[in-house]
């Protein structure tokens, strides 16, 4: 642990600091600053194009407040999450997502008029929504550092007081003491390239699981999307209306974008798979394009009409940003179980609405900006009530350093590490149907990566950044494996081959954590020892 | 991948290397963006919707190939063809105003109807 000693050249003191700036990182930004806080907000990237919701286009789960649309929509996806999920985080994430879509309405954003005239508040286009919650973010005072990657925590006896990291730019370091911190970084995709996924490795999981918070839900990570094979575009819903073949041209039976994933997956072990849009009308392929001007992208300038030519598809894997796992929270305000530290949006679990099935899409957009508002405002909340405690404080950042990172590594190195842990969790052989013996072989294997990464000292600062995303990844990899080996059954997205059956006597949520020696446990065992504690 | 910077167009506002999610340029001493670190690139097309002049080109292949050149991009309409698509740029309206995921809902709500 190295004291927090040499000034930085990038240093600054805020009351809330916030690790990523996609949705639920500018939401957090937002509303801690509303509450008057100052805030600092870092971004790996550049907050308004990273993350998987700027390039790309979402829906959203806003619902009119009646309660017949509400039970509805709480009731879709309960039986598909494997009943994990929670109603009164749901309505709570229907309430505020109603309200923030509306303030996005005032705050200018071009919500489009439906055939009745009245608005319509159920999608929002990436670049335009992130390029003005950009703008509100700055226009509310918010300091916002690009291209400026967290690295790790900084903490005392008290809890997390900031985070120090590195300015990609110039490769000075940075350092923000913060009474609280929001951890907003997105989930982790691996690398795989799925549209705007790359900057998204899960670097806040280690971050927190290295400050002693824990995971869960992370047996539900492997979620895959359909894409073309040679394109990174994973947009799915059109999809619904796609025919898949085989290279023959013969109609592959029982594939499809919902429920027939694992049929595509299944041929796609042995042969390419082909889609066509073919079940579209005239009428449907004028508004996909004014749905989705994304999806048409690659094939337009690869002169492929999608409507009537047949391409070849594969699945990408998007982990835990389309799965649910994630930073488990303790209580409605997005608290972690360590005091100061709060997470928000794909770096939290999505559980809480969506249980084990896919937050993909609506469910993920209505999360980030409710568990974005709720941080930033607990944050500015239990960062205040630091008093003049937040000037006395030891700091220490909590990256291993010393001598268990001492082995140089090159940027090959660190490349083949990356890969390393790509092979291990993209196969659908090991993550999508999953056995034990598989699973094992793979644990084994990240173990030894985890091991490589973190003994590693890289030689510049850009590969230090990359050597962290790779423990970030071998990390959470690790963590989806425990879980997904301790689950023996089937439920949600988690499918294990050598336990087929949902069984109602694993009707709970799995935490998990630890670095150096991985761990699982239910949800209920760990509340029951904290009681006992507490009772003790 | 990031496949192209005009010379001819580029205004070297560095607005390219600034929104970057993953810093694939860096500025040569001239002041020009240029691709320092393709194996970066992302494929995100974000870079082309902040080029105020049209003068990058993304090709939608996820690794290196052989894409066409200025010219024949030029002609084929390519350049700042997803920015046209997407509403940005002076004298035109936001294309997320004429969204029509409303439609795509209904669909779907007839279609698992059946």
């Amino acid at each position: 642990m190295g004291k927090v000693a040499n000034r930085p050249a990038l240093e600054a003191s805020a009351d809330v600091l916030v690790i990523g700036g996609g949705p639920a990182g500018t939401w957090a930004a937002l509303a801690a600053a509303a509450k008057g806080a100052s805030v600092v907000l870092v971004d790996k990237g550049y907050c308004g194009t990273s993350g998987a919701t700027a390039p790309s286009g979402t829906g959203v789960w806003y619902v009119e407040p009646t309660v017949r649309e509400r039970e509805e929509a709480m009731g879709s996806r309960e039986a598909l999450g494997g009943y994990l999920a929670d109603r009164g985080w749901m309505a709570r994430v229907l309430d505020r997502t109603y309200a923030n879509m509306n303030e996005l309405a005032l705050a200018g954003y071009p919500f489009p008029l439906d055939e009745d005239g009245r608005p319509y508040r159920r999608s929002l286009q990436g670049p335009e929504y992130m390029k003005l919650m950009r703008r509100r973010v700055k226009q509310a005072g918010v300091l916002v550092w690009d291209h400026c990657p967290a690295q790790e925590l900084l903490t005392d006896s008290y809890g997390v007081g900031g985070a120090r990291g590195m300015q990609l730019r110039t490769g000075e370091p940075w350092l923000v003491k913060a009474g609280a911190v929001v951890i907003a970084s997105g989930g982790c995709a691996f690398l795989s390239s799925a549209l705007g996924c790359n900057v998204l490795t899960g670097d806040g999981y280690l971050f927190a699981a290295e400050a002693g918070a824990c995971l869960s839900g992370m047996e539900f990570s492997n979620a895959y999307a359909i894409s073309p094979t040679f394109s990174t575009i994973t947009k799915t819903a059109f999809y619904t209306w796609a025919s898949f073949y085989r290279g023959d041209g013969t109609l592959i039976e029982g594939a499809g974008s919902q429920r027939g994933r694992s049929v595509i997956a299944r041929t796609l072990q042995t042969q390419p798979v082909y889609a066509c849009l073919d079940r579209t009308t005239e009428e449907m392929r004028r508004w996909m394009r004014l749905a989705q001007p994304n999806f048409f992208l690659s094939f337009d300038r690869l002169g492929i009409d999608p409507f009537t030519q047949k391409f070849p598809i594969t699945l990408r894997l998007e982990g835990t940003v389309r799965g649910t796992g994630g930073i488990h929270l303790i209580d409605e305000s997005c608290a972690t179980a360590v005091p100061g530290l709060y997470a928000a949006g794909d770096a939290a679990s999505r559980q809480f609405i969506c249980g084990g099935f896919t937050g993909g899409g609506s469910h993920n957009a209505a999360w980030a900006m409710s568990s974005g508002s709720w941080s930033g405002e607990a944050a500015a909340g239990y960062s205040f009530g630091l008093g003049r405690l937040s000037g006395k404080r030891e700091l220490s950042g909590l990256r291993p350093t010393g001598e268990s990172a001492s082995v140089p590594v090159s940027h090959g190195d660190v490349r083949d590490l990356a890969a390393g842990v790509k092979r291990q969790v993209e196969p659908f052989e090991i993550n999508l149907f999953r056995t034990e013996s598989g699973l094992k072989q793979s644990l084994a294997r990240l173990d030894r990566i985890w091991l490589e990464a973190r003994g590693g000292l890289a030689d510049s600062a850009a590969d230090a950044v990359k050597l962290r995303e790779v423990q970030a990844m071998a990390s959470t990899a690790r963590w989806m494996y425990a879980s997904a080996l301790a689950r023996k059954e089937t439920r949600g997205m988690h499918k294990r081959l050598d336990y087929p059956d949902t069984d109602s006597a694993q009707h709970y949520r799995l935490l998990s954590g630890g670095l150096e020696e991985v761990w699982v446990k239910p949800e209920s065992a760990a509340r029951q020892a904290a009681g006992e504690v507490q009772a003790g | 991948m990031i496949q192209l910077v005009s010379r001819e167009r580029c205004v070297s506002c560095s607005r390219c290397i600034q929104v970057c999610p993953t810093r694939v340029f860096d500025e040569s001493p001239e002041g020009l963006p240029v691709i320092a670190r393709q194996e970066d690139c992302q494929t995100c097309f974000m870079c082309e919707l902040y080029c105020p002049v049209d003068a990058l080109y993304v090709s939608p292949h996820d690794h290196p190939v052989e894409t066409p050149g200025e010219r024949e991009l030029a002609q084929a309409g390519l350049l700042g063809s997803y920015r046209e698509h997407v509403g940005w740029g002076r004298g035109r309206s936001p294309g997320a105003a004429k969204d029509a995921s409303y439609l795509m809902i209904m669909e779907m709500r007839r279609t698992s109807g059946n």
